[in-house]
């Protein structure tokens, strides 16, 4: 009756290898509080978040409690806020009360006041765009993002140029803190509409009234199962890590369902992401320097990755019955001990994370760049993930935090679960004159594919 | 309680030492919770011992029973914990 092997495993995998579960969020959906007056809009949104996620917390706490499994951060992701802005002139009111809900329901994060401009931008979409520094830098929890490309209809160039300069205000607002405000806006290409992760995190037009869903973590569990298995061929290694992720997502399956049962609210999605911390012992680089590299970011990095992000997904998907959001390994550097090792060494550059963002989750997150980097030169950067992701049919993003004052070298102190970046180059050239073009590069071609 | 989950697992780690048995199923006896199956294992003086409980009929919350376990558990110095059957059975049972 008691398989005790498989007991001792679980509390080992908890203790020592950092199984946890990343987040529960629950997505909720903004469109019955449209109105055009500011003020009752600000109220209606307030209102609903607070009702519908009033219990968010304390069911998260009690699902700890019942399964021994620590839930780090219980987030709320919304409605894109420019959907609901449409008829009011002014965004930052709407900042604020997502804001003040998200603080009064005691959620880590609330994501969704974005704006989904992957062809074109309304006058709604540009306002809210252009109040995402003042936004960010007056609120604590809100997180913003801004979808900016899509296999389907290219890259708004318009609006990657818009973002660069926004990136750069939003560092400068928030000078006293390195520029921390950075680290809650992210750019995407492809957004999906039901990321559980922040900041990327928002409740898309195509979903219900709400649903929650649960991000998984687990890069230590990884490691220590690869220790194991010391020089076995590279096949035995995914089968490993499939049958870590497959034990590491039932647990995020448990804990969405019961969720969902508890708070009376449809199950969304489990999102199988391997996500790492600052923590020692919970770190994506480590599981690719456990394969054979001395470190992260050298050649083989990239293959290393490729087998990582596809082996996640393939143990993930049988473990759940609805699989989502962005489901594959997050390489975020200040959020990684053993990238910031690799980046601090110099075997990790901005170019070689470019390439691996190709074959994995998201893009160039959490990365810090010299303070005087251009606005043009952001969206360059903003531009080239947007490719890869166009071009790739995958979701890519980009948050970067151009530290002001901040030269190649130094250190930048982001707190908690952020952890801390060494500032990395980027090319000295200027891109500005092919940024200030604007206009649209078009959809790709689906076929002739090379 | 109105959860429909039955079962829980009950782990002690620590040193060996008089009366863990003991001192634990007293407070599981006190909240009415039926001990269904017990192992045990001691290995160079390192207690390790692994019980499966019935909690459909505990007369208190499961987050009391938690709370009194892990304070036996302080008080003779091993780590006492209960988590509900599920967790176990999700990650190794498909």
């Amino acid at each position: 009756m008691i398989n005790t092997n498989e007991i001792m495993e679980t509390l080992h995998m908890i203790d020592q290898e950092k199984l946890d579960v990343r987040t529960i969020t629950m997505g909720i959906s903004l469109f019955e509080c449209v109105c055009d007056d500011e003020r009752r809009l600000a109220q209606n949104i307030y209102d609903r978040v607070t009702s519908q996620a009033e219990r968010l917390v304390q069911v998260g706490e009690e699902i700890e409690r019942d399964f021994g499994v620590p839930i780090v951060n219980k987030r709320v992701a919304v409605t894109p806020a420019a959907l609901v802005c449409g008829a009011v002139k002014d965004p930052l009111k709407i900042a604020m009360a997502l804001d003040r809900a998200g603080k009064a329901v005691g959620v880590d994060f609330i994501g969704g006041y974005t704006a989904l401009v992957q062809k074109g931008m309304t006058q709604a979409d540009r306002r809210l765009i252009e109040s995402i520094p003042e936004a960010l830098a007056s609120t604590d929890i809100l997180c913003s993002s801004v979808n900016v490309a899509s296999t389907r209809a290219g890259i708004n160039m318009d609006a990657v140029g818009l973002c660069g300069q926004v990136i750069k205000d939003l560092a400068e607002k928030t000078r006293e803190k390195d520029g921390l405000g950075c680290a809650k806006l992210v750019v995407f290409c492809n957004a999906v509409e039901d990321n559980p992760f922040m900041a990327g995190a928002f409740f898309g037009p195509g979903e219900g009234d709400s649903a929650v869903s649960v991000g998984v973590s687990g890069p230590g569990t990884v490691k220590r199962a690869l220790e194991k298995i010391k020089d076995a061929p590279l096949d035995v290694v995914a089968e490993t890590v499939k049958r870590t992720a497959f034990r590491v997502t039932r647990v995020g399956q448990l804990v969405a369902r019961e969720a969902s049962r508890r708070l009376r609210v449809p199950f969304g999605i489990v999102d199988l992401s391997l996500a790492p911390t600052p923590a020692v012992g919970d770190s994506v680089a480590h599981i690719l320097e456990e394969m054979g590299l001395e470190r992260c970011g050298t050649h083989g990095s990239t293959a290393a990755l490729a087998l990582l992000n596809d082996a996640v997904k393939k143990g993930g998907v049988m473990a759940s019955s609805q699989v989502g959001g962005l489901s594959g390994a997050f390489i975020p550097l200040s959020e990684d001990i053993g990238m910031i090792r690799a980046a601090e060494e110099g075997a990790l550059t901005l170019d070689k994370l470019e390439a691996m963002t190709c074959v994995c989750s998201v893009g160039l997150d959490m990365i810090a760049v010299p303070g005087d980097t251009s606005a043009e030169t952001l969206s360059a950067i903003i531009a080239d993930e947007a490719a890869i992701g166009m071009i790739n049919t995958k979701t890519t993003a980009v948050r970067v935090i151009p530290a002001p004052g901040r030269k190649v070298g130094d250190k930048v102190e982001f707190g908690g679960l952020l952890g801390w970046a060494p500032v990395i180059p980027v090319h000295p050239f200027s891109s500005a004159a092919f940024i200030r073009r604007g206009g649209r590069i078009p959809a790709p071609l689906n076929s002739l594919k090379n | 309680m109105t959860d429909s989950v039955s079962k829980a697992v009950v782990t002690v780690l620590g040193f060996d030492q008089k009366g863990i048995i003991a001192r634990v199923s007293n407070v599981l006896y006190h909240h009415n919770v039926n001990i269904l199956d017990i192992s045990q294992t001691v290995i160079s003086g390192y207690f390790n011992m692994i019980m499966l409980v019935d909690i459909s009929a505990p007369d208190c919350p499961f987050s009391r029973l938690k709370e009194e376990l892990g304070q036996t558990g302080n008080e003779i110095g091993v780590q006492i914990r209960i988590q509900k059957n599920e967790i176990f059975e999700a990650m190794h049972q498909i």
